[in-house]
Order: C-alpha cells, then sequence, then structure tokens
C-alpha cells in the first residue's frame, strides 16, 4: 500500500472528513454569499443608472446572467462529480451530484422567468423560440429528469449509478441539442458581452456589481450544496442506523 | 443472434399487439391533427412534415416500455444476460428488432398519411428518406431508456420524460430535412447531420444501454 504525505483532494471523499471540513466551511460561505449578494443586488438595483434604451429594465441582468451561468455550471459540476463516482466510487461524489441538481433546477428556472420579464417590454414577448432560449428550456427538462430518475429508484447505490450514466449521455445530448437548435433558428437573444477578450462589452458601472452578483450566486450555491450533501450524508446515515436496528 | 432477432420479432407480431398500436397511434394522431388546426389545405401542407414526424416520435415512444419490460418480468432477460452473447450486441438486437416492428412500418405508412395532410408532391420522398434515416436513432435512443427503467415499476410516465429530451436533436434534423424537401429547397445538410446523429447514436449507445442494463441486473 503507498503512504500519501501530503493530503490530496481525496481525502475529502470520506465522509467524516467532508462533514467536518464542510460544517467549517459552510458558515464561512453563506455569509460571504448572503454578503456579496445584498451588496451586489442592492447596489446594482438603486445605484447603477438606467439604460438609455432599455431604462430601468437593464437591471434584471443581476438576477439573470448569474442564474443562468449557474445553471449551466450546475449541471457541468454534476458531470464531473457523476465521472468521479464511476470511476472511483466515492459516495459522497454521487450525494454532490444529487444535491446540485435541484439547485440547478431552480437556477434554470429563475434564468427562465427573468428573462420573460425582460422580454415582455424588450422584445414584446415573454418568449421566443431563440435558439438560447430553447437550448434553455431543454436544459430545464434535462434537470427534471434526471431529478425524477433519483426519486424513482430506490436502492441508493443503483441510483447514483443510473442517474450517473444518464447524466453523462445527457450531457452529449445537451450539446447536441445545443447545435442542432443553432441551426434550427435565428437568434434573437444578443451574444456574449462579458468575455475578457471581446471588443463591446456592458459598461464597467454594471459590471462591478454584477461581477458581485455573480460571486453571490456562486457562493450561494457552494453553500446550499455543502448543506445539502451534509444532510444527504446524515439520512444516509440513519437509513444504516435503522437497518442495523432491524437486523439486530 | 438471429435466433434471437426471430424470437423478438415473433412475439412482437403475435403476443400482446405491440405491433399494429404504433401504427393505429400514428394513424389517430395524424387523423386528429386537423380536428385540432382546422382543415385549411395550406396550413395543413406546410405543417405535414412536422406533424408526420411528432407522430412518428410518439409512436416511437409508445412501444418503448415492450422492448425490455417483458423479458425482465419474466426472467428471461437475466438468462439473456449469463449467454455467451455480451449485452451489448443483446441491447442492440432488441433495438433492431423494435425498429423492425415499429419503426420500419411508420416509415412505409407515413407518404400514405401525408396525404391526409395533404402533403405537398415533393414532400413524399423526403419524408420517407428522413424518417427512414432518423427512426433507428429513435429506436437506439429508446432502448436506452428502457434500459434505465426497467427496474422501475409503472415507469413508463418517467421513460417519456427521460427519452424526449434525447430524442431533440434527430427530430430537429429530421423534421427540418422533411420540410426542406416539402418545399423543394436543399435536403443535404440536415439529412448528413440526421445520419450523423443515428450512426453515431448505432455505434455508441448500445455501450451505455449495457452498462446501465448491467446495473439494474445487479
Amino acid at each position: 500500500m503507498e503512504q500519501r504525505a501530503t493530503a490530496s483532494l481525496w481525502e475529502w471523499a470520506n465522509p467524516v472528513k467532508f462533514l467536518r471540513l464542510s460544517g467549517w466551511l459552510l458558515p464561512w460561505v453563506s455569509w460571504g454569499a448572503a454578503i456579496c449578494l445584498a451588496v451586489g443586488l442592492v447596489w446594482g438595483f438603486f445605484f447603477t443608472p438606467d439604460d438609455f434604451r432599455q431604462g430601468s429594465t437593464v437591471k434584471i441582468i443581476y438576477l439573470h446572467v448569474p442564474a443562468a451561468l449557474m445553471a449551466i455550471n450546475i449541471w457541468i459540476m454534476m458531470l464531473v462529480t457523476s465521472l468521479i463516482w464511476v470511476i472511483r466510487r466515492h459516495h459522497v461524489s454521487a450525494l454532490a451530484a444529487k444535491a446540485a441538481a435541484p439547485v440547478g433546477v431552480v437556477m434554470t428556472a429563475i434564468a427562465l422567468v427573468t428573462g420573460a420579464l425582460w422580454g415582455q417590454p424588450m422584445w414584446g414577448t415573454w418568449w421566443a423560440w431563440d435558439p438560447r432560449l430553447t437550448s434553455f428550456l431543454i436544459l430545464f427538462l434535462f434537470y427534471l429528469g434526471y431529478v425524477a430518475l433519483w426519486e424513482a429508484i430506490e436502492n441508493p447505490d443503483t441510483a447514483a449509478d443510473l442517474t450517473a450514466i444518464l447524466c453523462l449521455v445527457g450531457s452529449v445530448f445537451a450539446l447536441l441539442s445545443r447545435y442542432a437548435v443553432l441551426f434550427w433558428n435565428q437568434g434573437l437573444h444578443q451574444g456574449a458581452s462579458l468575455s475578457l477578450d471581446a471588443e463591446e462589452n456592458v459598461h464597467d458601472v454594471f459590471y462591478i456589481p454584477l461581477l458581485v452578483c455573480i460571486a453571490g450566486f456562486v457562493l450561494l450555491f457552494v453553500a446550499l450544496l455543502l448543506l445539502r450533501t451534509r444532510t444527504e450524508i446524515r439520512a444516509r446515515r440513519i437509513k444504516a442506523l435503522q437497518a442495523r436496528e432491524r437486523a439486530a | 443472434m438471429i435466433a434471437l432477432l426471430a424470437r423478438d420479432l415473433r412475439l412482437a407480431v403475435r403476443a400482446g399487439g405491440g405491433f399494429g398500436l404504433g401504427l393505429a397511434f400514428f394513424l389517430i394522431v395524424t387523423v386528429l391533427v386537423p380536428f385540432g388546426v382546422g382543415p385549411e389545405t395550406e396550413l395543413l401542407a406546410r405543417i405535414a412534415p412536422g406533424i408526420l414526424w411528432i407522430g412518428a416520435l410518439l409512436a416511437c415512444l409508445l412501444s418503448l416500455d415492450r422492448i425490455l419490460a417483458l423479458d425482465w418480468e419474466d426472467g428471461s432477460l437475466d438468462l439473456l444476460a449469463t449467454a455467451p452473447l455480451p449485452l451489448e450486441a443483446l441491447v442492440s438486437l432488441k433495438a433492431l428488432a423494435h425498429w423492425i416492428t415499429t419503426g420500419l412500418p411508420l416509415v412505409l405508412v407515413a407518404p400514405a398519411l401525408g396525404v391526409l395532410l395533404s402533403l405537398p408532391a415533393e414532400g413524399y420522398l423526403w419524408i420517407l428518406v428522413s424518417l427512414a434515416l432518423g427512426t433507428p436513432a429513435l429506436s437506439v435512443i429508446g432502448t436506452f431508456g428502457a434500459a434505465l427503467t426497467v427496474g422501475i415499476k409503472r415507469g413508463g410516465l418517467l421513460l417519456s420524460l427521460l427519452v424526449l429530451p434525447l430524442y431533440v436533436p434527430t427530430l430537429i434534423f429530421g423534421a427540418e430535412a422533411a420540410r426542406r424537401g416539402a418545399e423543394g429547397f436543399s435536403t443535404a445538410t440536415p439529412l448528413a447531420l440526421l445520419a450523423g446523429i443515428t450512426f453515431g447514436t448505432i455505434a455508441l449507445l448500445p455501450f451505455a444501454s449495457a452498462a446501465v442494463l448491467r446495473i439494474n441486473l445487479r
């Protein structure tokens, strides 16, 4: 057996160590999320100028963009944790994917709803079959299917295996759908305007509070993820204890 | 392998009536659409390729849970899994049997149903070609969904929720090819992409289906 001197990332796959670390991290992350969101949203909503064409509706960007960003990245995080589960069989990894999925559903829903609220006055319609909007709706369906599969299977290890493979296959098809949808219809949604290398970006007046909001959403997700994973680990323990008592 | 395929085909045709059901469903969907959107010929002609594609897709979906569920219930799936035939080959055969009993008949009747929807004359060939190229992908993806939900009681609704998002790219390219064909445009690009999806899924997805089935049989 090889002896590892330094602490490796995989040590946190041990549920006990994970609980200890996450218990220590959780208050910091939660407070960070609360402060970032409070500062970012108040700054964005009350202390930035109105856009000269969009008026005050531009301010929905502080909810819409971070939520949409998280919706995609949560799926990618689920993909990574699913791969870790399939390859290295760390239970915490599978539980983290399970814990992340409902948060992803909510983020996707926030992005879709705020987009519709913004689209009504700006595009004159709640919904258009624009490639970005359509891909998000499809992503929402993928999230729903993933969560439903977790709920439907009783054996936790089987559920973790099946949902992990669904996540892998689903990711490929989600990408395929993204490009299929681009092929299928022309876009109404504006292109990327937050990239570091783009020529024309959002002005700094909007950009900096937006960055604070994005940081807030990321921290919020991490806090929810830690909290929900801890809950899942404890629920798993209670089940094991109950099973042991029945057996005794 | 051939014996297994023949067995699946015989079971589909003789027992349970799964064979004609998809076709009847396809017919009913096509008949219901004019009631829903009104009988104007121009409107129907314009949406006919899309309706035929959606009808075929739903008819395909309807029969997915039969692919593995019956073998699962009577235990023959366990026997097949211990047979020398690899599980990847088994799921591919199941998908092939599903395509022959469901997809192929749908392809063949689609032009006839096109008459009901006053599909333009140029459209008949292309609806036939696009469905013939696309329905194998529907069967293969559907087999993956069936393998995923085989252990779940009353998993039919869940199966639809899981499989329908996976059908999106196939539907987009297939319906696009049929529509362009019906309107007299070039169909080469969507057909090539559709073929890419079909052959890609045939080549890769059986591995995922077999992995999932192995987990479910554990």
